[in-house]
């Protein structure tokens, strides 16, 4: 039957057309596709790659950054806790100072008063003797004379003794 | 579904040719008789001519056709075109040889132009090779230019930078990607299958490309190319070739010595497979040449449908069935596509497969 009988003229025909489309097609239209597409295919898979490493590196920079602010907000509670002891040193250390310096002031002024309260003594005693010779003296003159008279001046005179 | 188109197509077929068996005792009517049977057959089989219409004029039917160059090796090479058979109504001349178009093929005559039948009613007359452009060969010729365009242009958007698909390249690149992972990667061994892909790709593209080109049903489409055996022919002897040329050792060794199981069986293994290893082209070989035949016979027979029974009554259904066994061909047209690349593959991938067990 004519449809199942092969026919030489189109055997030949298609072979040559075949062959020379796979070679035409191979030459110039898959090698240059299925080329770009592979080419294209590992760009994505590299920016993929690319892209979960750079996640991974900005993950790794937050957990860093974290660090660095735990750090900061550490270096700044001890920096602060030491202003305050210092301040607190200070200010004790100048209360002390200021205590000292009191004490030492009043201790002095002490001093002085005790020296000069004793002067005063000593000098109040000088007068006192001056007054007893004078007085005595006077006594003296006095006993000499009457002896009411005597005892009216001494009065007189101790009477004008002032101690201040 | 292909068993019961096929079915189809031959009980159409029967059924017409019984009524154009009933016609012919009926003698000479006025009108000349509407033969569905040589109508269908002359379309799906080549021609010298590629036919683009016929009308009516004077109630003489007259024929627009594009002639195509003939080539005979016959003590000599002839070349002339086939216009000058004038449809096979004339003889023409070449040395001492006379020849006759007749029913699509060119044979020697006498100078009266006798054809002689056997008792099976096929010609007798002897045949000069003819290697002419025939019809198919034309056809091929227009499929294989707009192939070639349709990539080529493709390719071209692919220099550059990678960059996204675009206009014909994002038409044509999910299929090659298609054919390359799902045919090709799917069948052979990845690192083997990169040699192969160029002729599946072409495989199949050509296979589709022509399948739809078939089915269109005016000029300059319609030819049957793929339902062809010469054509199917030469591409399942393409990839027998590819297949066993690129066998392994191991293939060699599993076809005529398999392993593993005792020599009597191995005997009558290596028998089955060597027989094998021609059933399995011959299949790729009838099962394209079967179905794109037989979506052409059912499609041309649906139409005869109005002519035999004369009423345009009829056409509405006809119509509307043809419109299904389109639609139904379209899917065919990249299925046998598929399958014939598909299998091709699995030949391939299971001629290069290293052994593993």
């Amino acid at each position: 039957m004519g449809l199942l009988t092969p026919d030489p003229g189109l055997v030949f025909w298609s072979a040559l057309t075949f062959g020379l489309l796979v070679f035409i097609l191979k030459r110039y239209a898959w090698k240059p596709i299925l080329h770009a597409v592979k080419s294209r295919e590992e760009t994505i898979e590299y920016a993929l790659a690319e892209a979960e490493k750079a996640k991974a590196e900005v993950e790794d920079l937050n957990a860093t950054k974290i660090q660095i602010m735990n750090e900061a907000k550490d270096e700044r509670d001890t920096l602060i806790k030491e202003a305050r002891d210092l301040k607190q040193s200070m200010l004790d250390d100048a209360k002390h100072k200021a205590q000292e310096e009191a004490d030492k002031i009043i201790a002095s002024a002490r001093m002085q008063i005790e020296r000069e309260k004793n002067e005063a003594i000593l000098q109040l005693k000088e007068k006192v003797a001056e007054f007893s010779v004078d007085i005595a003296g006077k006594l003296l003159e006095e006993e000499l004379q009457t002896t009411d008279k005597q005892k009216a001046i001494i009065d007189k005179y101790l009477q004008e003794v002032n101690f201040n | 579904m292909q068993h019961i188109r096929l079915f189809i197509a031959l009980s159409v077929l029967w059924a017409i040719t019984q009524n154009s068996f009933a016609a012919d005792t009926h003698g000479d009517d006025s009108e000349k008789e509407f033969d569905p049977m040589e109508m269908i057959m002359h379309h799906i089989a080549d021609s010298h001519e590629w036919h683009v219409v016929s009308y009516n004029s004077n109630g003489e039917e007259k024929h627009i056709t594009i002639p195509l160059p003939v080539i005979l090796i016959d003590n000599g090479l002839h070349v002339f075109m086939s216009s000058a058979f004038h449809h096979g109504e004339e003889l023409v001349k070449k040395g001492d040889t006379y020849y006759k178009l007749y029913h699509g093929k060119i044979y020697r005559t006498d100078a009266s132009g006798t054809i002689a039948y056997d008792d099976n009613h096929e010609v007798t007359n002897s045949k000069p090779l003819d290697f002419s452009i025939t019809r198919n060969v034309a056809s091929m010729w227009l499929s294989i230019i707009l192939i070639i365009w349709l990539f080529t242009s493709a390719a071209k958007r692919y220099r550059g930078p990678p960059s996204a698909p675009k206009g014909v390249q994002s038409f044509v690149e999910p299929l090659i990607l298609f054919v390359r992972d799902d045919i090709a990667y799917a069948q052979i061994d990845k690192h083997k299958a990169d040699r192969f892909l160029p002729f599946l790709l072409t495989l199949f593209f050509f296979i589709w490309i022509n399948n739809l080109l078939g089915l269109i049903p005016f000029f300059p489409g319609g030819s049957n190319l793929t339902g062809n055996i010469s054509l199917t022919l030469v591409l399942a002897l393409i990839t027998f070739f590819v297949t066993n040329f690129s066998g392994t050792k191991s293939y060699w060794g599993h076809i005529f010595w398999m392993p593993g199981v005792p020599v009597p069986i191995r005997l009558l293994l290596s028998v089955i497979e060597f027989i094998g290893l021609f059933t399995k082209p011959f299949a790729l070989m009838i099962r394209l040449l079967a179905n794109i035949t037989a979506g052409h016979i059912i499609i041309l027979s649906l139409f005869s449908l109005i002519f035999v029974m004369k009423s345009i009554a009829i056409a509405p259904v006809s119509v509307l069935m043809v419109l299904m066994m389109f639609m139904l061909e379209l899917l065919v047209a990249v299925l046998q596509a598929y399958i014939f690349t598909l299998l091709s593959a699995l030949f391939i991938g299971m001629a290069v497969a290293s052994e593993e067990h």
